[in-house]
């Protein structure tokens, strides 16, 4: 079963069809498995990994560090919704270290960013403070590398 | 001497040896300077992952490079790769080998299997092995002054040498059995009960085995039996084995040699004064490969196994009979449908519809009415090619009266 996901987090546009001929596992096997994982949110959605800047569209992002005060009884978790409910903040982990959340942001513009930050975030009851990093390139993104991969050097015939 | 006008001189006779004189040359080489020459092709010719070698590795030899590891090494390669190798073949098949005195790390397993047949030939000694099989094997042990002795292998049998059929080309000269599973060309695997039958062959006639494992971990669904571990076999048994295919390091050109004390030190003997060491750079890199553990060889062997079922399916689905292989990345269909010959059907595809593969018969007379698809390509590649081989077959299926 493993298999099915494997092949279809590489390329989410695979068939049931496909998937079948190189897992061995049946069509119907397939199909059910998916719609399972689909249900349990298991695989939550399926998504195109896009190079905007390829595109010629302007898109910022920004790490933001959040410092927060954890609450009795809900820990960090309610301030996190709080965060995650917002569009703008496209991931949210719990980390370990000097800060509590990382938030990872996105907007049009540096402006865009800046007002999120200093008019949503910051001003949040339990936050203490922030500290925003601007992404200024991106090398690689969900395991892909956005430029110069490797190509292929090998010879066309070899024994 | 009759000399020509131009700079060179023609020699009256050939200085070449006529051991080389005689020896055929490959049949791959000959397909390659026509590929060179074109553009848009798709190859499944290749004997190679398509993976680079994992960044971990290369990593850990730029470094060396770094830290001016740049010189010759011990003759029987660096220590600290010998004994991960003995670790590794301690955990990996229960083997236990002495770094010192059994093993050798050679330039490729290309060495190794050269260094084993010279190492125990006399001239007009015996080796058996299969037909279809690696270019290098009759080719190694002729150089050698040996006779290679090729034992048929069918499809109806899965492309497995058999142990009858080994023992009725047993003579007085026979001093080895080579055999190389899972196999290039066809991906045959033979299962344990079956190489334990040729084990006790090569006991009651007194024969060598010589195993070159180099696909050994690339198997799908299927266990690797390492010759060396059926019983009383570890004396016997020259084991052949290196990096380059599970790990992604064809170029490095690592390869070993595990056997015993004797045959280890009369290849070694050879390798010193021909070879005298692999290079420090690749021995670096194996180093780290075996440190590494396996997740992204486990990893690498998962994706060759979906494109295994995707070519395996898509050949017969074409109408061209391809028995299931269980390992190596080749699949092996036959193309007797169409009534062309293997070259014909190869270098025809290639100009008619850019797909390179390289013609059976390049592996034996047996390997004629086959073509060998090589699976480590992309998915996405895999299947055009399937599309244009398609086309091209039932183009002259339908031409054949």
């Amino acid at each position: 079963m493993k298999q099915i996901f494997e092949a279809l987090e590489k390329d989410a546009r695979l068939t049931p069809e496909q998937i079948s001929t190189m897992t061995g596992i049946s069509v119907n096997e397939v199909k059910k498995a998916i719609k399972k994982a689909e249900q349990d949110r298991a695989i939550l959605k399926y998504k195109a990994v896009v190079d905007w800047t390829k595109l010629g569209e302007e898109q910022v992002w920004a790490l933001v560090e959040v410092k927060v005060v954890p609450q009795r009884g809900v820990g960090f978790d309610a301030i996190a919704e709080r965060i995650y409910r917002f569009p703008q903040a496209r991931s949210v982990y719990l980390a370990s270290g000097t800060y509590d959340l990382a938030v990872l942001v996105a907007g049009k513009t540096m402006q865009e960013i800046a007002i999120f930050v200093s008019e949503k975030l910051a001003p949040l009851e339990t936050v203490q403070g922030t500290v925003t990093h601007f992404i200024l390139k991106k090398y690689k993104e969900d395991g892909e590398i956005l430029e110069g991969g490797e190509g292929i050097k090998r010879l066309p015939v070899t024994p | 001497m009759s000399k020509s006008k131009s700079s060179h001189i023609k020699l009256a006779y050939s200085y070449i040896s006529e051991k080389v004189n005689t020896l055929p040359p490959s049949g791959i080489r000959k397909f390659f300077d026509l590929i060179a020459s074109m553009e848009g092709v798709i190859s499944l010719g290749v004997g190679e992952p398509d993976f680079v070698t994992p960044w971990q590795i290369r990593e850990a030899a730029i470094y060396s490079l770094e830290k001016g590891y740049t010189m010759y090494t011990s003759n029987k390669g660096m220590p600290e790769l010998r004994e991960e190798l003995a670790k590794y073949l301690q955990s990996r098949h229960g083997l236990s080998y002495d770094p010192d005195n059994e093993i050798l790390i050679t330039v490729g397993v290309s060495e190794a299997l050269d260094l084993a047949m010279r190492a125990i030939l006399n001239p007009g000694d015996e080796v058996i092995m299969p037909d279809p099989c690696y270019v290098a094997y009759p080719a190694c042990v002729a150089l050698a002054g040996g006779v290679p002795i090729l034992v048929p292998t069918t499809e109806e049998n899965s492309f497995k040498i058999t142990a009858d059929d080994i023992e009725s080309r047993i003579t007085q000269r026979t001093k080895a059995i080579l055999i190389g599973y899972p196999a290039n060309p066809t991906g045959a695997v033979v299962p344990k009960e079956e190489l334990i039958q040729i084990a006790e062959l090569a006991k009651r006639y007194n024969l060598l085995l010589i195993s070159d494992e180099v696909y050994g971990q690339l198997v799908y669904g299927v266990e690797h039996t390492c010759l060396a571990t059926l019983p009383e076999m570890r004396e016997r048994t020259i084991l052949l084995n290196g990096f380059s295919k599970a790990y992604a390091m064809t170029g490095w050109r690592i390869g070993y040699v595990v056997s015993s004390k004797d045959i280890t030190g009369a290849m070694t003997k050879i390798h010193q004064y021909t070879m005298l060491c692999a290079s420090i750079m690749g021995q670096m890199a194996a180093i780290e490969a075996l440190k590494a553990g396996d997740s992204e060889v486990q990893s690498m062997i998962r994706e060759y196994d979906r494109r295994r079922r995707v070519i395996v399916k898509g050949l017969r689905d074409i109408g061209l009979s391809c028995f299931e292989p269980k390992g190596a990345f080749y699949a092996f269909p036959s193309i007797k449908i169409t009534g062309m010959t293997s070259e014909e059907f190869a270098e025809k595809l290639l100009w008619e519809e850019k797909v390179a593969v390289v013609p059976g018969s390049a592996f034996g007379q047996y390997g004629e009415g086959y073509v060998r698809c090589c699976y480590a390509a992309s998915l996405p590649e895999i299947e055009e090619a399937l599309k244009r081989i398609g086309r091209f077959v039932e183009r002259y299926r339908r031409n054949k009266v």
